[in-house]
This record gives C-alpha cells, structure tokens and sequence, in this order.
C-alpha cells in the first residue's frame, strides 16, 4: 500500500526520539571531554620510542639513558612517507644486553606527515619504536608543534604495558628469553675466559713440567740451535 | 478580560497610535502591523532552527547542539553570528547585480504572503477579498528567485539546482492549488479570513474545520505533500541536494546572503504551514468548543509550530527522491488525485447535510487512492539492489 513505508519510518523516527529521552540504547552519543570510553587496545595513531628505567647507561636524563633505540635508521628508511628524522650519536652505550651501541642525538617525527601505517614498528629489530594511542595532539604551531623531538618521544615501557598489554608482555618475553641467552652465552664466553685464564694461572705449577717436558725438547734444540 | 486577552496586540496598536496625530494614525497601524510580522516570524525562524537541530539529532540518537548555553539553547544566536561576520564572496564571473537581488528578493516576497494570512480574530495585515489569490502569486514568485541566485552565480551545481528547483516548483504549484480550489469551492470566497470564519463553527463542541471532511482530508494530505516540496524541504530537496549538488542553486552564496536564503526557507516553510492551517486545520479557530477561551493567536502559532515539527519529523525519516521519482509522482498521482478531489467537494457541496455524503466521498477517495497507488507501483521492483557491471 502506498505510503506505508512511510508510516512504519515515522513511526520508528518517533521511537528513537522518544526513546532517546529514557533509554541510553537509543542515545548512544558520549559527551567526549567530560566522558571518555575505555581505551582500546587496538587502537594506534602515531609512533613513540620506548625506554627502560631499570637499564640505564651513561649520563643524562633517565629517558634518554634507557632508550631502546639504537639508530639503526631501518625505520627512517622504510617510511613511506618520510615522516622520521634520524641522527646517529658519535659515541657508544651500553644496550640492555650489555652492548656497545650507537644511540639517537636526534629522533623527530613529523606527526602532521605520519599516516599511522605502523611500518617503523614491524621494521624495527629493537621493539624500540612502538604506536601510541594518545590522540589529544592538537597544538597552535602546526609546524612545530607537531614535530615532536626525542623527549617528547620517549615514553616507559610500563606505559606500553598500560596501552598494548599483550603486546608488551610478548615483547617482554621475547627480550628476557634474548638476555637470558645472551646471558648464559656471555656466562658460557665468562666461563670459558675464565677457564682460559684459569688454565693459565692454575696450571703453570702443575703444568710447568709438563710444558717444560713437551717444551724442552723443542726448546732444547732451539737452543741448541742458536748455540751453534 | 478574556476578550482583551485576545486581542492584547489590536488594543495595544491603538494603544500606541493614540499618541500620533490623525494624519499618521492609518500609516502607523500598517507600520507597526509590518514591524511586528518582521520580529515574529524570524524568531519563530531561531526557534524552529534550534528544534530542527535538536529534534534530528534525538531521531538520529544523539544529542545535538547542546554546548552555546544552556542545552544548546542559545545555539540560534551564535549561528546568526557566525553568518553575519563571514566574508561575503561574489564569484568574479557572477553577475554581481542578479546575484545580489537574488537573496533579497526571496525575503521580501516570502514575507509578502504573511500580508494576508490572518494570525488571530481581527489580526490581518491587509484584509482582501482575493487573499489566497494574492499569496499564491507571492509564493510563486519565489521560484524566481531561486532561478536568479542559480543563473547569476555562473556555477555547474547553482544552474543545476536552479533547474531542479524550477522544475519541481512548477510541477508542485499546480496540486497545491488545485488542492486549496476544493477549499475554495467550499466556503464561496478567495478571502482567508472568511475560509477561517466558515471553520470556526462547532457541532456538539467539535469544530467544523475542513480537514474533519473526505474531501478535506485527502486535500490536506495532498496540500501538505505538495507543499513540502514547494519548500524544497527533504524528502524533496533535490534543489539543494548536498550529496550531488554542493548547495544547489545556493553553492556560491556566503556570510548574509546565504543567511538570507536560510531565512527565505524557513520563513517560507512557516508561512505555508500557517496557510495549510488557515485552509484546512480552521486558522485561529479553537479545537474544541470548551476551549475557545484560548486567545485565538496562541491557536494560529500552536498550529504553524506543530506542523513545523512534522516538517521535521519528515526529514529526519525520509531519503531523498530521484528527479525521476519526484515527476512521477507530482504528475501522475498528485495531480491527478487533487483533480478528483475537485468533484468529489462538489459532490460534498451539493449532497446536502445527510449521512450519504460522508459515505459516498469516503468510498470515491479509498477506492480512488489505492487503485491509483497500485497502477503507479504496478511495474516498480522493490527487493535488494542488483549491479550489472559492478560484479
């Protein structure tokens, strides 16, 4: 029948107006800066650099001793849009692994370029570069203000576990079971020193002979060698 | 006391014409008359842009404005504002004097209709005996406009919203004119002021109004379609479709000019619905005889506010037409419908006061209204959409 559709919208219009006054199914609008929803932990928007407090290196701020990155410039590099900036440090620190590493003088990106496509992330070898979720970035200086430098940058690894939870944790799993080996391989290189400076110094008295017994015949003649 | 109540603006017109010499005294009253219908209706005009905004946005579930005063309530001030300080641009190819006259004829003409309309017992600007005539010219003579603004700003979407525009007015004048004939046939008088004295009659305490008959009910609903799209309000909005046309034939107006035409609109959609009130739901005429206490102006704004809302109410629920569409349906069934409501208000007026005529109009309008929405929607296919190329 015509004009039937209508009425059956009319009259689904004048529910949700009525409705929008009682039940909060039908007013599902949330009044952002006095209410906020639950973050999501999906959610990312532009890059920040990840710093440890524990592994600290060298002087300076807390920020800029415990930061992951390394300057490898993997990141500036695979950027499609070329929104990172990277200058490489002169000298070295030590990494979380104990070490010598290079280190960013410079980390800028350029949040007005960045498209949020979170390939530095998947690039990055170091789990140093991460995506953030703050998205309350709105400033008066839109050249300045929206290049943000490495403090502004550098946030704690207890914020990425606040942010990404599962994702942190399996990053942190991935570089304890990294230390761990880098540990036991660095206990094994000890060990190994160690014993080598061990046979050294705890050999000669019971080993002399013995070098003298194996060396002194070839000394022998070498002596007897140079004697002639 | 009731009776100064209700006329509280007549007394208080002559209240202030007293003062002037009676020389100036007829001049004052039209001026004062003039003034006040200057300051209503763009009030009323504030007061229905803050509804529309809220009112959609609770249909759409959400909030709407609610952030320039209290509840958003003083949303209508900073909107004004915002308009008035915007640069007013002209396109260096427009031509400045048409584009220019355009908003301002608008105005002046949609204001000329409210002339005739009679806002309360005794409160009518000008008194005449062709009055609809007189507001059917006016209300005509905004297509002009439209057409002016679309052409003088020497734009693709203006023109073809003009086009639009002129189009569907055209095609929508003819029903709503044949629509208010029935009404005419009716009373025996063009004079709005009588249409509203022959409905301002109660039986057993209800009113006489012409949308209580089955000629007046089919033309009122008739009316009222053709008028939505005489106002170029959605689902007719086709002229100013914002999803093909920018603005329609408003694209390349700015600052005051394009308030002025936001202005032309709704002061226009006001004046209609105060005209569909007039004809069809009794003017200034109580709804009930118990009520007729009520100053009869409360009654005329009651009535203009409450269709405004189902102006609302339609938008928020209704997509826009195709051109096609929209065609279709003002020429093959509009039309045609008002045109057979012509003879059946005849039969109304010559069946006498029986019970038969009820029956016989009611039966004539059914049969009529759902063989002709058959025939129409005869070969139209309703079902998902299908894409020849796409897939």
């Amino acid at each position: 029948m015509l004009g039937e559709g209508i009425l059956k919208g009319l009259a689904e219009t004048a529910r949700n107006f009525a409705g929008s006054f009682v039940s909060a199914e039908r007013l599902t609008t949330v009044e952002y800066p006095e209410q906020r929803i639950a973050p999501i932990e999906a959610t990312r928007d532009f890059p920040f650099l990840v710093y440890d407090v524990e592994n600290r290196d060298g002087g300076g701020p807390e920020w800029e001793a415990g930061m992951r990155c390394v300057a490898c410039q993997i990141c500036e590099k695979e950027c499609p849009p070329k929104c990172i900036f990277i200058e490489k440090s002169k000298d070295k620190k030590l990494d979380y692994l104990g070490k010598a590493q290079f280190y960013p003088a410079r980390f800028d990106i350029d949040i007005s370029v960045c498209m949020s496509c979170q390939i530095c992330v998947e690039v990055c070898p170091f789990d140093a570069i991460k995506m953030d979720t703050e998205f309350e970035l709105a400033t008066t200086d839109r050249f300045g203000g929206l290049l943000l430098d490495r403090e502004q940058l550098a946030k704690t690894n207890e914020y990425y576990h606040k942010i990404h939870p599962t994702e942190a944790a399996e990053v942190d799993a991935r570089l304890a079971e990294e230390k761990a080996k880098a540990d036991a391989k660095a206990k094994a290189a000890a060990a190994a020193a160690a014993a080598k400076a061990a046979a050294p110094a705890a050999a000669p008295p019971a080993a002399k002979p013995a070098v003298h017994a194996v060396a002194a015949p070839a000394v022998k003649p070498a002596e007897g060698e140079t004697k002639p | 006391m009731i009776d100064k109540l209700d006329q509280v603006f007549v007394l208080l017109t002559h209240w202030v014409v007293g003062f002037l010499p009676a020389f100036l005294q007829p001049v004052a009253i039209v001026v004062i008359a003039v003034a006040a219908i200057l300051v209503t209706f763009p009030g009323l005009f504030a007061i229905c842009v803050l509804l529309e905004r809220k009112g959609l946005g609770r249909m759409q579930n959400r909030l709407g404005p609610n952030r320039v005063g209290p509840f958003g309530l003083l949303q209508p001030v900073a909107d004004g504002l915002k308009s008035l300080t915007k640069e007013d641009l002209v396109p260096l190819s427009a031509d400045a004097a048409v584009h220019f006259l355009a908003p301002v004829f608008l105005v002046v003409v949609v204001f000329m209709g409210y002339a005739v309309l009679p806002v309360g017992r005794h409160m009518t600007l000008v008194n005449m005996d062709a009055g609809l005539l007189f507001y059917f010219a006016m209300g005509a003579s905004t297509e002009l406009s439209v057409f002016m603004a679309g052409w003088s700003s020497r734009n693709k979407y203006s023109l073809l919203g003009a086009m639009r525009a002129v189009a569907q007015m055209i095609s929508y004048e003819v029903p709503l004119l044949m629509s208010s004939v029935a009404v005419v046939m009716i009373t025996g008088s063009l004079s709005l002021n009588r249409i509203v004295e022959a409905q301002n009659q109660y039986t057993w305490g209800l009113p006489h109004w012409y949308i209580f008959t089955p000629w007046g009910f089919a033309g009122f609903v008739m009316f009222a379609t053709a008028a939505t799209a005489e106002t170029n309000r959605s689902p007719f909005d086709l002229p100013e479709g914002e999803s093909e046309l920018v603005a329609g034939y408003f694209t390349e107006y700015s600052g005051f000019k394009f308030a002025e035409f936001f202005l032309g609109e709704y002061v226009g959609m006001l004046s209609i619905s105060g005209l569909g009130a007039t004809l069809f739901l009794g003017g200034w005429s109580a709804p009930l005889a118990v009520l007729g206490w009520v100053p009869s102006w409360i009654w005329f704004f009651g009535k203009v506010m409450l269709s405004m809302c189902v102006f609302i109410w339609l938008r928020g629920t209704l997509p826009r037409l195709r051109q096609d569409q929209l065609m279709n349906f003002a020429w093959k069934f509009v039309l045609p419908f008002t045109m057979l409501n012509l003879f059946v208000a005849a039969a109304w007026r010559f069946m006498g006061d029986g019970w038969e005529r009820w029956v016989v109009c009611s039966v004539v309008l059914v049969i009529a209204y759902v063989v002709m929405a058959r025939v129409g929607m005869r070969r139209k296919h309703f079902g998902p959409r299908s894409y020849r190329y796409a897939e």
